[in-house]
């Protein structure tokens, strides 16, 4: 090395980059070492006690057709019997729409497939016409829905909230709560910062009280204790109230969550768009929320998650939602088998897990994305 | 082309010789004395540049001219606007003074394009198309035209300064407050920033400058400004200032800082 060798020293001619070597390029080690193979066989192993029986109950030892109980029974088959999908076939209905009239249900399909058309392109970053988009989806979306779900106008016969039931149920409350809660919870940490203090405390004591309270809670006294206290032509429905309450219930962590949000953007941002006479809604609206959020995705997701699990709740109360509708299911005599509830509870966790799972990967996606504007 | 302010800004029928007239401003933090008594007037086209040790109150001052921070005792004008507690006020005054920070403050979730072009289309009302173009004409005033669709975390300190430099004025600001504007960047990147501020002074826009760069302010100074423990000390124009400092202090400060 002649380059240390000297005192004085001038570069004749910079270097050009090298790839990096090979080692630092290396991702899988499967065999590489004995640790690395101790590993890998430990794995293999865990993936054998616990996944092989779980694929040999639901698909391999499976019954796939079948009219009642009797076809999924070892003694009628003769063999030994896994998931009895004919259960899950014969009760999918119910499982979907719950009492709602089935002359009707054209109505609680075609909000489905409405939900979904509009929601689809407002999830795609590249999609175009977001504003509109987002007008029709949070707009008027929720008032064509309300109007083909509830009825009694334009010609639809009324079905009333208590006859829904299933998956219907599920999504309802839960689309609900996600579109409500976000948008709430926005306000009240906007609220919680602010230097008026009637706004301050209102927000902190409204925010303290519901998350301090359990959601059974809540549902509960809304829709039993509630209507003792109150004359009865102030009734409400009883749907609503559970939508009320999971919203205000969410709207709490939500406020929380991006009031952190919001403390990761410095001041300085804040100064810099009211140094341009933008004023303060359109400082927090433009500049800072945009960046609050962006930090926050994680978190507001994990909100979204936890509502959607949370909304099986309501069977409290006596609505009957996805869950709800299948221990109702499993109390049919015509199809009580050893392998019912298991069969049951694996389609229902399954909707569960697809749902969340969607919305975890979805954030991550939207952070990927996010975050290129800022890689330098 | 100049970067004087145009006349489609709200308030240039009423063009007022003075810009920034401050009397008797006086500022607290809690128990803290921040600025004391600070009488200043600077005339339309002029360009102050302030300097003094830390802590001395250079930023509070130039803040209070914007209401970035409140001054509890005296009166600010801005342009013939008194400077008060009174929103729609606040924002009428901001809009005409441009303001540049020592860490730009740049919007990172925006391009640079959009940076500059927020204001303009939110504040202004101006069309998507003639706020871009605008904003194409100042990023190529301040010689960044080729960055206008990269985000300010992908550009160099020096090149976010100019961008920021580029963002106010878009609004066609009458005056622009300076707060150390070079002392966050990498000393390779002063100079690039400091020739965009000299072309604007050449333009004629007021400036009121906070900065230690002396060089940059025996260049382009109107007058000078010392302060320290949140009074000006000695106030001058740049050949005397320099030359001959009158106040012990400002010479012990000079004497630190050009050695």
């Amino acid at each position: 090395m002649s380059d240390i060798a000297t005192t004085v020293f001038v570069r004749p001619k910079l270097l050009q980059p090298l790839p990096p070597p090979d080692r630092l390029r290396k991702r899988w080690h499967i065999m590489g070492n004995w640790k690395d193979f101790l590993l890998t066989v430990l794995s293999l192993y865990l993936i054998w006690i616990l996944v092989w029986p779980a694929f040999k109950f639901l698909f391999i030892d499976a019954v796939w057709t079948g009219s009642s109980r009797s076809d999924c029974l070892a003694e009628t088959v003769g063999l030994p019997v896994g998931a009895c999908w004919p259960f899950i076939t014969a009760k999918f209905s119910q499982f979907v729409y719950g009492f709602y009239p089935e002359s009707e249900r054209w109505r609680a399909d075609l909000t489905f497939v409405l939900g979904a058309v509009l929601l689809l392109p407002l999830l795609i970053p590249r999609a175009p016409y977001k504003i509109t988009n987002a007008v029709l989806f949070f707009g008027v979306f929720p008032v064509v829905g309300y109007f083909l779900l509830v009825g009694g106008a334009f010609g639809l016969p009324y079905v009333e909230t208590r006859s829904w039931g299933g998956l219907l149920v599920t999504l309802v409350v839960a689309v609900t709560g996600i579109a409500a809660s976000l948008p709430l919870g926005i306000l009240l940490a906007l609220a919680r910062r602010s230097e008026l203090p009637v706004l301050r405390i209102g927000a902190v004591i409204f925010i303290e009280f519901w998350r301090g309270v359990p959601l059974v809670a809540v549902l509960f006294f809304a829709t039993f204790i509630l209507p003792l206290f109150l004359p009865p032509a102030w009734e409400i429905d009883g749907m609503l109230r559970v939508l009320v309450g999971v919203s205000v219930f969410a709207a709490a962590y939500m406020a929380e969550v991006i009031r952190g949000g919001l403390q990761a953007v410095p001041r300085a941002q804040y100064e810099g768009a009211m140094a341009l006479g933008l004023g303060y809604w359109r400082s927090t609206g433009l500049v800072v929320l945009p960046q609050a959020l962006r930090v926050s995705i994680p978190g507001i997701v994990n909100i979204f998650i936890g509502l959607f699990k949370d909304t099986t709740l309501v069977l409290t109360v006596a609505i009957f939602d996805l869950l709800g509708q299948l221990r109702a299911a499993f109390a049919d005599p015509n199809w009580s088998s050893p392998s019912t509830l298991f069969t049951g509870f694996a389609f229902a966790g399954a909707i569960y897990f697809l749902f969340c799972f969607g919305m975890s990967r979805y954030s991550l996606f939207l952070e990927q994305r996010l975050r290129q504007d800022r890689d330098r | 082309m100049t970067i004087q302010p145009s006349s489609h800004s709200g308030l240039s029928s009423t063009r007022h010789a003075t810009a920034v007239k401050m009397i008797g401003v006086h500022k607290w933090y809690g128990d803290f004395h921040a600025l004391k008594d600070i009488n200043l007037e600077v005339s339309r086209g002029e360009r102050i540049v302030i300097c003094g040790p830390s802590g001395s109150g250079k930023s509070t001052l130039i803040r209070c001219i914007n209401r970035l921070e409140e001054h509890q005792r005296g009166r600010i004008f801005v342009d013939g606007v008194e400077v008060t507690p009174d929103t729609k006020n606040i924002d009428e005054v901001r809009r005409e003074v441009g303001m540049v920070f020592q860490q730009f403050n740049l919007f990172p979730h925006l391009t640079v394009l959009e940076n500059c072009t927020l204001a303009p289309i939110w504040v202004r009302h101006m069309p998507k198309k003639a706020a871009d173009d605008l904003a194409k004409r100042y990023l190529e005033r301040v010689r960044i035209p080729e960055q206008a669709h990269k985000y300010p975390g992908q550009l160099s300190g020096g090149q976010q300064q100019r961008v920021a430099i580029a963002r106010a004025l878009c609004m066609n600001p009458k005056i622009m407050l300076f707060d150390e504007p070079t002392s966050a960047l990498d000393p390779e990147m002063v100079k690039e920033v400091l020739d965009a501020m000299v072309e604007l002074a050449r333009d004629g826009m007021t400036m009121v400058v906070v900065s230690h760069e002396m060089g940059f302010a025996r260049e382009v100074a109107s007058r000078m400004v010392f302060m320290d423990e949140g009074q000006i000390v000695e106030l001058n124009e740049p050949e005397p200032f320099f030359a001959h400092p009158r106040h012990e202090r400002t010479k012990l400060f000079l004497r630190q800082i050009l050695r």
